[in-house]
C-alpha cells in the first residue's frame, strides 16, 4: 500500500498536468494590474496612516526623536500603565515614565500581569491603516506584544508606505520571519455583525508615528 | 438550539431542510440582519478600492495557476516547512486526519486543546475524533465559543453563529459559564468570552487550527482573524497543529499582496483583518516549537480532476457569497447540512461527497449570479451548479419522472408541429384549473397582464409547487405565433 | 433595418401582447419586422436544470432560423443570457462529440446580432426616447440576468424615464432576485415562496400601480404572487409600456 503522501501526489498528477518548468513559465504570466506604486505625497500617505488607525479605534500622535520620552510619560499616565515590559533591543531614549522590564522569555501569565508592552515595528501601511510587527530589530517576540492589555508602538514616519503591494514587497526581504500585521486594536464582529474593539488580543492601541 | 447534523451523509435534502428553516422567524431576522450589515459594509470598501477588478482577476489567475500546479507547490512548500523545522502529514481523508491530530496532541501529552476558528476542522468533524480520545478541544473564536458552548452548529463559514442574537447568545453565556449577571451588549458578552477563555490561552499548551495560506516559496503558513485568539494559540502554546485542505497552498509570499488584499474586504468588510500571521516552520524563542501542518485531500484530488468542477478549488473561503445570496438570506446556513453552506457549499459540499450525497444542493440557487458577481476569486458559481445539476440528472437516470418530462418537452421544442399541438393541448388541458377573476367592490383592476383567460390557482403534480403561493397566468386563447399569421392574411 | 423576432416559447404561449408591443415598437420606429416560423425555444430551462444534452438541438435550431437575420430581438434577458454565455459551450461540445463542425464559427458570428428587447433601443439604436406614453406609477425589477449577465444597467430605466406621463418609482433592494429561477420555483417551492414574499412586499412599498421587467418569466412569478394576495397591483412587460400611445389628441 503506498502512503497517503504518495498517493495523493499520484492523483494529483493524474488529474493535472503542470510541473516545475511549467510552473514558472505560467506563474510569470499572471498578470498584475492593481495598484502597485504610491500616488500620494509623503504628507497624505502620513495623514492617511492616522485616518485610517483612527477609524479602527487606535489612537494615534505624532513626535519627533527629541520628543518620544515626554510623549511616552504622558501616554503611560494617562492609561495608568506602571509595568510595561519591552524588547531587549528597544531605545533606552525611549523608555521614560513606567517601569520597564526587558522580555527574557517571560512566561505567558508573567507577561499577562504586565500593563502594556512598547515596541517599535518594521512598517506600516496607510492605505489599510495596519501595522506591521517582525521577530526584528526592538519588536521582540510575538507573545510580547499579544498578552498585555495595552499596546504603544512607535513607527518612523520612513517606514510608512501607502499600499499594501508596497509594504508586502518591503517585506520580501526578511518574509522568513514570524510576521504580525495587526490593524487597529483585537475586535470582533461575531455578534450581530457589531464591530466590538477589543477581545483577547490588546484592547488599547496607542500609535507614535516618529519623526526624524 | 439546533440539533442539526452539518453531515450530507445524514443531513435531509435542501427543500425538507429549508422549509424547516422557513418557519424560524428569529433565525431569518438574525440572518437577514447580520447579512445586510455586513454586505453594506463590503459593499462601501469595495466602491472605494479603484482596483478591484484587477485584484480579483490577478486572484483568480494565481488560484487557477496554483491548482494546475498543486504538486509543484505541494512539494516546495513540505520542503520549506520542513526544512525550518516543522512536521508536513498528508492525509487521504478525514479519519486519517483525525488520527494524525489525535497522535500529535496524545504524544504531546495534551488531555486539552484550544483551537482557531476552522472550516477543514469543523469538515473533518475533527472535535468529536478529539474527544472520543479523550482530548478536549476548546473553540477559542468568539463565534465558534456560542456556537460550542449552545451545542449548536455553524452556519456561516465567517461569522458561524450569525443566526444567533445577542439575546440568544446572553442565555448561553449565562447557562454555560455558570455566571450570575451579565450585561446584553455585544461589549459585555464580548468582555464575559475573554474571561473565559483567558485562563485557557494561559494553560493549554496545545493548540488545533487551519489556515488561510501555505507558502509555497517559505514553507510559511499565515491565518487571518480579528480577535487575537488566533495569536493566542499559534504563539503561546508548545504545539500547534494545524489541519489545511491541499489547494489552500500559494506560491509566492509575494502573492500575499493580493489576497489579504481581497480576503478582509469580501469576508468582513473591513480594508484588512486586524490580525494577519504569518510564520515559516520553528522560530527559536518565538512561538511553539512543535509545528505541524496537516496536508488533507478529502475528495478534493477527485474535484481536482473535475475540469469544470475544478474552479470551486479556488475559494479562498470569504464567504461574501454567503452573504450575498438570496436564498441562504432566507434560509441560513444549516439548511445546506453540511459545514460548508451558502452558494459555495451548494457545489463544495456534493463533490467533497464525490456526487454520493449533497443532491439537492446544486438545486439550492435561483442561478440569480449575485454569488459570482462578488466572488474575490471569480468562481463562476452558477456554471459549477449546472454543471453539478447534469452530474446529478446523469446519475438519476433516463426513466427518472422528471427525466422523461423534459425528454418529451425538449422533443416538442425540436419541432415546430409538435410545439403548436403542445400549445394547444396545454390550452385545453387548462380549461377546468382557469378561473376568471370575480371584480373585487371598490378597486380597479389591475391594468396587469390579465390573459383574457382568468387565472390558474391550482396545479397538480410536482407543478403544484408553483399554485402554493402563486396563481398562474392562464395561457390566452391566442398565441403570438397565431396572431402574426392572422395579421399576414 | 429588418429584425427579427425571437419571441420566446413562453412569451409565444403565455404572454403574446408582449410580442405584439415588440412589433408595436419596432414598427413604429421604422423597422420592418419578421417572424421566423420554425423558431421554438432557446433550451435554456433544459440547459439550467441539468440537461445539457436536450439543449444542444435547440442551439442547432435556433442558429438555423436566425442566421441569416439583419438583427435579432428577444423580450426575454435570460434567454439572451442562455445564448450569449452558453451557446458556445453548447456548440463547442457538439463539435467535441462530432457533430457539426461548422457550429462554433455560426453561433460566435451570430450572437453579436442578437438583442435583449431594450437593448437593442439603447445600444443598437442608441434611443432613450421611443415617443410613448403610458400615465401611469410604475417600479422597475431588474431581473438577474439582465442585470448580471447582461450588463443592461440602467438602460431599461432610461427608457421608462422618458415615456411620457409615466412615474417612475424606485424599489428597495433592486438587485435582489425575485425569487422565481427556472425549475427552482418549483422545486424549491418554499424558498422560492419566501425569496417572492420578501420582493412584493418591496414592490407594495414603492406604492407603484404595475411592476414592470425586461423578462416575462419574473413577472409571471411576482404577477402570479400579486395576484394570490388580491394586492391590485400588477405586472407589464416593458415592451407593453414603450409601445403605450398618446391617443388624447388624435
Amino acid at each position: 500500500m503506498s502512503s497517503a503522501r504518495e498517493e495523493i501526489l499520484a492523483r494529483i498528477r493524474q488529474a493535472c498536468s503542470g510541473d516545475a518548468e511549467s510552473a514558472a513559465a505560467s506563474y510569470a504570466e499572471i498578470t498584475r494590474q492593481y495598484q502597485q506604486a504610491a500616488k500620494l505625497s509623503r504628507e497624505e500617505i502620513l495623514g492617511l496612516l492616522t485616518e485610517r488607525l483612527i477609524e479602527y479605534d487606535a489612537h494615534v500622535y505624532r513626535a519627533r526623536e527629541t520628543e518620544i520620552a515626554a510623549l511616552c510619560r504622558e501616554l503611560f499616565a494617562r492609561r495608568g500603565a506602571k509595568r510595561i515590559v519591552v524588547p531587549g533591543d528597544l531605545p533606552g531614549a525611549w523608555q521614560s515614565g513606567a517601569e520597564f522590564v526587558a522580555d527574557e522569555d517571560l512566561d505567558a501569565r508573567e507577561l499577562d500581569r504586565f500593563d502594556g508592552v512598547m515596541t517599535a515595528a518594521t512598517l506600516a501601511i496607510a492605505e489599510t491603516g495596519t501595522i506591521v510587527l517582525q521577530n526584528a530589530h526592538a519588536q521582540g517576540r510575538r507573545a510580547i506584544s499579544l498578552v498585555p492589555d495595552y499596546h504603544l508602538c512607535v513607527v518612523r514616519e520612513q517606514d510608512v508606505v501607502e499600499t499594501v503591494v508596497e509594504g508586502m514587497r518591503l517585506l520580501e526581504a526578511t518574509r522568513h520571519l514570524p510576521t504580525t500585521l495587526f490593524s487597529g486594536p483585537s475586535a470582533t464582529a461575531d455578534i450581530e455583525m457589531t464591530r466590538i474593539k477589543g477581545v483577547h488580543g490588546p484592547r488599547f492601541v496607542d500609535i507614535v508615528i516618529l519623526g526624524a | 438550539m439546533s440539533e442539526t447534523e452539518l453531515d450530507p451523509r445524514v443531513a435531509p435534502s435542501f427543500p425538507k431542510a429549508a422549509k424547516a428553516s422557513l418557519r424560524d422567524a428569529q433565525l431569518r431576522a438574525n440572518v437577514r440582519r447580520a447579512t445586510d450589515t455586513i454586505q453594506a459594509k463590503r459593499h462601501k470598501l469595495v466602491e472605494e478600492k479603484k482596483d478591484w477588478q484587477e485584484l480579483r482577476e490577478s486572484a483568480r489567475q494565481i488560484r487557477a495557476h496554483v491548482l494546475e500546479h498543486l504538486r509543484v507547490y505541494l512539494e516546495e512548500f513540505e520542503r520549506n516547512f520542513t526544512r525550518a523545522g516543522g512536521h508536513v502529514h498528508w492525509a487521504r481523508n478525514d479519519r486519517e486526519a483525525q488520527e494524525i491530530v489525535v497522535a500529535i496532541a496524545k504524544e504531546a501529552g495534551a488531555d486539552e486543546v484550544i483551537k482557531i476558528k476552522s472550516m477543514t476542522t469543523e469538515e473533518i468533524h475533527l472535535n468529536d475524533a478529539l474527544e472520543a480520545a479523550g482530548i478536549h478541544a476548546y473553540e477559542t473564536d468568539l463565534a465558534e465559543l456560542i456556537i460550542q458552548l449552545g451545542h449548536d452548529r455553524p452556519s456561516h463559514i465567517v461569522v458561524p453563529a450569525l443566526h444567533k442574537n445577542r439575546a440568544q447568545i446572553r442565555e448561553i453565556f449565562l447557562r454555560e459559564m455558570h455566571l450570575t449577571e451579565l450585561g446584553e451588549n455585544p461589549a459585555d458578552l464580548a468582555e464575559a468570552a475573554r474571561k473565559f477563555l483567558r485562563e485557557k490561552f494561559l494553560r493549554v499548551q496545545t493548540a488545533v487550527s487551519g489556515a488561510n495560506f501555505l507558502i509555497a516559496e517559505t514553507g510559511g503558513v499565515c491565518i487571518v482573524e480579528s480577535e487575537g485568539n488566533g495569536r493566542m494559540c499559534l504563539t503561546l502554546p508548545e504545539t500547534l497543529i494545524s489541519v489545511v485542505g491541499i489547494e489552500k497552498v500559494i506560491p509566492r509570499f509575494a502573492d500575499l499582496e493580493v489576497f489579504l488584499q481581497v480576503l478582509a474586504r469580501s469576508a468582513t468588510g473591513e480594508r484588512m483583518n486586524p490580525y494577519n500571521s504569518i510564520w515559516s516552520g520553528v522560530t527559536p524563542g518565538d512561538g511553539p516549537r512543535n509545528m505541524h501542518v496537516v496536508l488533507l485531500d478529502n475528495a478534493r484530488t477527485a474535484v481536482l480532476a473535475d475540469s469544470e468542477g475544478r474552479q470551486t478549488l479556488q475559494c479562498i473561503r470569504c464567504a461574501a457569497c454567503l452573504n450575498a445570496c438570496p436564498v441562504y438570506r432566507q434560509t441560513g446556513g444549516h439548511a445546506y447540512g453540511s459545514v460548508y453552506a451558502g452558494p459555495i457549499g451548494a457545489i463544495l459540499t456534493p463533490q467533497l461527497m464525490e456526487m454520493q450525497h449533497g443532491e439537492s444542493l446544486p438545486y439550492a440557487s435561483s442561478l440569480c449570479g449575485a454569488c459570482y458577481e462578488v466572488c474575490p476569486v471569480k468562481i463562476n458559481i452558477p456554471e459549477v451548479l449546472i454543471h453539478l445539476r447534469n452530474k446529478v440528472v446523469a446519475q438519476k437516470g433516463w426513466y427518472a419522472p422528471e427525466a422523461l418530462a423534459m425528454k418529451a418537452m425538449a422533443s416538442v421544442f425540436r419541432s415546430e408541429r409538435r410545439f403548436r399541438a403542445a400549445q394547444r393541448l396545454a390550452r385545453m388541458a387548462q380549461l377546468p384549473l382557469a378561473r376568471r377573476d370575480l371584480p373585487i367592490v371598490g378597486q380597479d383592476a389591475p391594468t396587469g397582464q390579465d390573459s383574457g383567460s382568468g387565472w390558474v390557482k391550482w396545479l397538480p403534480g410536482i407543478f403544484g409547487g408553483w399554485t402554493q403561493t402563486r396563481d398562474l397566468r392562464a395561457i390566452p386563447r391566442e398565441s403570438f405565433r397565431e396572431w402574426w399569421e392572422s395579421r399576414l392574411t | 433595418m429588418r429584425v427579427a423576432l425571437f419571441i420566446t416559447c413562453y412569451n409565444d404561449t403565455l404572454f403574446p401582447e408582449t410580442g405584439k408591443a415588440v412589433v408595436q415598437v419596432l414598427e413604429r420606429l421604422g423597422h420592418t419586422v419578421e417572424f421566423p416560423a420554425g423558431q421554438t425555444c432557446c433550451g435554456q430551462m433544459h440547459w439550467n436544470t441539468g440537461y445539457e444534452e436536450e439543449a444542444l438541438p435547440l442551439v442547432a435550431r435556433f442558429v438555423e432560423q436566425f442566421e441569416h437575420a439583419e438583427a435579432v430581438v428577444v423580450p426575454s434577458s435570460s434567454c439572451v443570457a442562455m445564448m450569449r454565455d452558453h451557446y458556445p459551450l453548447a456548440a463547442a461540445r457538439i463539435a467535441r462529440e462530432g457533430g457539426d463542425q461548422t457550429l462554433v464559427e455560426r453561433v460566435a458570428a451570430l450572437l453579436p446580432r442578437v438583442w435583449e428587447f431594450t437593448e437593442f433601443l439603447t445600444k443598437k439604436l442608441e434611443l432613450t426616447d421611443v415617443g410613448a406614453y403610458y400615465p401611469h406609477r410604475v417600479t422597475y425589477h431588474a431581473s438577474c440576468h439582465g442585470l448580471r449577465n447582461l450588463g443592461l444597467g440602467d438602460g431599461p430605466e432610461k427608457l421608462l424615464k422618458a415615456v411620457s406621463g409615466l412615474e417612475l418609482v424606485e424599489i428597495e433592494r433592486k438587485e435582489q432576485c425575485c425569487g422565481f429561477g427556472g425549475t427552482f420555483a418549483v422545486k424549491n417551492a418554499d424558498v422560492s415562496g419566501a425569496m417572492l414574499e420578501e420582493k412584493l412586499q418591496a414592490v407594495l412599498k414603492t406604492g407603484a400601480e404595475e411592476c414592470t421587467a425586461c423578462d416575462n418569466s419574473c413577472l409571471m412569478h411576482m404577477g402570479g404572487g400579486l395576484h394570490r394576495m388580491r394586492a391590485g397591483v400588477g405586472t407589464i412587460h416593458i415592451a407593453e409600456i414603450l409601445a403605450g400611445e398618446d391617443t388624447r389628441a388624435k
